[in-house]
């Protein structure tokens, strides 16, 4: 059970299970994991018993349960989501697909979240099973910290909180920076909406990220560090935090870890919330309990970090790719991806898509590949338009890039960035203005306001296209945005100044047409920007019932006749355009007129 | 009144202090006093500044930096709008109005008039899936539409002003 889960009804199911197995007497163990991604699915509910596969239900509702279970227990499994395996004598798996070849995880390659959904999150027993703290022992027993470093840099692994940096270096930096104190810092403060893999991660499998941290802090020589969460993801925290109580009564945490004389500790820190956090110096000016505004790089925080000494800072997901590549050896991990960018990477599917949720694939994948194979496509009788990567700073890339591999250099070759790896799907309901509108609202927002050009330049921004979409654009409009875009690109000071612009340059440049239809012809194609509906049209299906008459909340319409035959009437001059009318009509006779 | 919250900010200051950096505890001691208080109140932003020996104006602009912290008092339950990309798409603004609507909320209040409930709206809850989402207090409702937002406010309505 995670967030997704629970907001997906987990949490009654999870008490009804128990209850009916207690009724029937059933000896069973009931166990909460992580999410396994498939959130198009949830809540899902696995069944194992000695001998047999184990059997996945989906969409399981509190009023299911008693008919699932019943039907399990008399050997019948017909209507379940997946099986593991294809053995054991339950009947009606015939029909049921295995997990591993159903569309949504065929195309995965998992690494960083092959826990997830598989194993109990607040059992450090059920982690070390699963070859958990083997990387961590390897590293601290048999390696120098030199060593570690080498390993991860050949292995070739990049940030993966959206920059892309080579981790490696990034330790080595940090390592060689004189000081006796450091800081190792996980940034676990993930805001990008749109993205959920960290939480997904953190909450599924809490330990390999903080054996990752371990990994981190031994490579670089710290011997304290935090563990930064967004205070509105508070499971994720709480998850974490019980792995650092359990890690630390194992000996993997604290004082002499595993006997090896490295001494290390971490506290976690409750983030109050704001964007800006990703950036790393406005995180450790957060930690030290300041407004988290960014400052100049150089110096870099591998040589002035937190609290002036040398600090490395890693994303959760960088973090849990360092485990495996300690453990399996730095070859295992790059065997997959592509040149400059080795291993896998978690993308977070959403919007209009048939499968939402989190698939972990290898770096180098085709847009097209995560989009249609494993998200199955837009939905029924829609088309697809557009996907946004890299969240509210990353790019809208149109249908024509869909063969655009998912890699650091090639994201931005378009325009866009990996970002944390969100990957929102819009189709043709969706006007690209508008959503270029939200994005900029959201980074105007977001905005420290430290430097000029980020906290003026956004705003005007804003301002000209809160105007497009209400019909009031002007033609040069359009020049003076992308001449602010490159400014505010050019002279900001951090991350968040330099891609916040992106949203609109992509819409500009792949869906401009769109932007001229605002603002020659005060037209919104996708039929989304209310101030622009033109009215509305009542067409001979009208019964003249009145239901509209009533709803309507400022008396715009008037019946004409009361008899059969009557119709409604809508008086344009009092019409608001607030669409309760049509919404309200039986008989689905109000039509918008765009 | 004044008093015990005096009492217990000053508390929380002085399990905060003890050892380490004052000014690093901050954030954590303010975000134990809204714990507590529900909101951040002028009195207590004020001793939390005498306290840590830092100047209003920080404690302050930290107050108002981050989303987290609260300036006014709070309904008894907290109603949470994602306004993240996947709920934008998938028409969160209806369902945001139709809640300030229903809870008959004017523009620019947060809190319905008999006090029960307050909106706030926060960039992304990260059940990106299941857009578009609420929480009420600690429960996530996802896939909303206006129909199910009644039933949800009215099962919270129901519930006894004192329970």
């Amino acid at each position: 059970m995670s967030t997704c889960g629970l907001a997906a009804g987990a949490g009654p199911v999870y008490t009804e299970i128990k209850e009916q197995l207690d009724r029937r007497g059933v000896e069973a163990k009931v166990v909460n994991v992580g999410c396994i991604g498939a959130c198009y699915a949830e809540p899902l509910v696995e069944f194992i018993a000695r001998g047999q596969p184990g059997v996945i239900f989906g969409g399981v509702t509190e009023g299911r349960v008693e008919e699932i279970i019943e039907g399990y227990l008399s050997g019948d499994v017909s209507g379940a989501f997946a099986v593991r395996e294809r053995k054991g004598n339950l009947r009606g798996t015939d029909d049921v697909p295995l997990l591993d070849e159903m569309d949504f995880f065929k195309h995965q390659t998992r690494d960083a979240i092959e826990n997830c959904g598989v194993i109990d999150p607040e059992s450090i027993e059920e982690y070390v099973l699963k070859g958990g703290y083997m990387g961590l022992k390897r590293a601290v027993t048999e390696m120098t910290p030199e060593e570690v470093i080498e390993t991860v840099a050949t292995a070739g692994l990049r940030g993966r909180g959206g920059a892309g940096f080579p981790t490696g270096l990034k330790w080595r930096f940090t390592r060689q920076a004189p000081g006796d104190k450091k800081y190792a810092i996980c940034n676990a403060d993930e805001g990008d909406p749109g993205a959920f893999m960290n939480r997904l991660n953190a909450e599924g499998d809490p330990h390999r990220v903080l054996e990752g941290l371990i990994i981190a802090a031994y490579a670089v020589g710290a011997d304290e560090g935090y563990i930064f969460v967004r205070a509105e993801k508070p499971l994720m925290a709480s998850r974490l935090e019980t792995a650092v109580r359990q890690a630390r009564s194992h000996g993997v945490l604290g004082d002499d870890i595993l006997g090896s004389g490295f001494s290390f500790d971490v506290r976690t820190v409750l983030s109050a919330g704001a964007f800006v956090c990703g950036e790393e110096t406005a995180l450790m000016s957060a930690i030290e309990g300041k407004r988290a505004t960014p400052r100049p790089r150089p110096p870099f925080p591998a040589t002035q970090g937190l609290w002036g000494k040398p600090t490395v800072i890693n994303n959760v997901e960088t973090l849990a790719h360092v485990p495996t590549i300690l453990r399996k050896g730095q070859e295992e991990f790059s065997r997959v991806g592509s040149e400059r960018s080795k291993g896998t990477k978690v993308f977070c599917l959403t919007g209009a898509v048939r499968r939402t949720g989190a698939a972990e694939v290898p770096l180098g994948t085709s847009i097209r590949s995560l989009v249609f194979d494993i998200g199955g496509g837009p939905l029924e009788g829609r088309t697809f338009k557009a996907v946004q990567t890299g969240g509210p700073s990353g790019g809208c890339l149109s249908a024509e890039y869909l063969d655009l591999p998912l890699d650091y250099e090639s994201l931005q070759s378009a325009g866009s960035i990996m970002g944390s790896g969100g990957i929102v799907v819009v189709d043709d309901t969706t006007c690209t203005v508008d959503l270029a509108r939200y994005f900029l609202s959201f980074t105007t927002a977001e905005s420290c306001g430290k430097c000029t050009p980020c906290r003026v330049g956004l705003k005007r921004m804003s301002e000209i296209l809160v105007r497009i979409t209400r019909g009031e654009g002007r033609l040069e409009d359009v020049g003076t945005l992308e001449r602010l875009s490159r400014t505010i690109l050019d002279a900001s000071l951090c991350a968040l100044g330099r891609s916040a612009p992106n949203p609109v340059l992509t819409t500009l440049r792949y869906f401009r047409e769109e932007y001229l239809a605002h603002i020659r012809d005060k037209r919104c194609p996708a039929g989304v920007c209310n101030a622009l509906l033109k009215g509305y049209n009542v067409t001979d299906d009208c019964r003249g019932c009145g239901v509209c008459e009533r709803e309507c909340p400022n008396g715009a319409i008037t019946l004409t006749g009361t008899e059969d035959g009557g119709k409604a009437v809508i008086n344009e001059s009092v019409c608001v355009r607030c669409g309760i009318c049509m919404d309200a009509c039986p008989f689905h006779a109000i039509q918008e007129v765009w | 009144m004044i008093e015990t919250e005096i009492d217990l900010v000053e508390e929380l200051c002085v399990e905060h202090c003890i050892g380490g950096n004052p000014e690093a505890e901050l954030i954590p001691l303010l975000q134990k006093i809204q714990e507590s208080l529900g909101y951040l109140t002028k009195t207590s932003l004020l001793t939390v500044a005498e306290r840590l020996r830092v100047p209003p104006s920080r404690v302050f602009g930290v107050a108002t930096f981050y989303h987290q912290f609260r300036l006014r008092p709070q309904g008894k339950h907290i109603i949470t709008v994602c306004r993240g990309t996947a709920c934008h798409v998938a028409g969160v603004t209806n369902v945001y109005e139709e809640l300030m609507k229903l809870l008959d909320i004017s523009p620019h209040e947060d809190t319905s008039p008999d006090g029960l409930f307050t909106v706030h709206q926060v960039r992304c809850i990260g059940a990106c899936s299941l857009a578009p989402v609420i929480k009420v207090d600690d429960r996530v409702y996802g896939r909303l539409d206006q129909e199910r937002l009644g039933e949800i406010l009215g099962s919270f309505k129901e519930q006894r002003p004192d329970e």
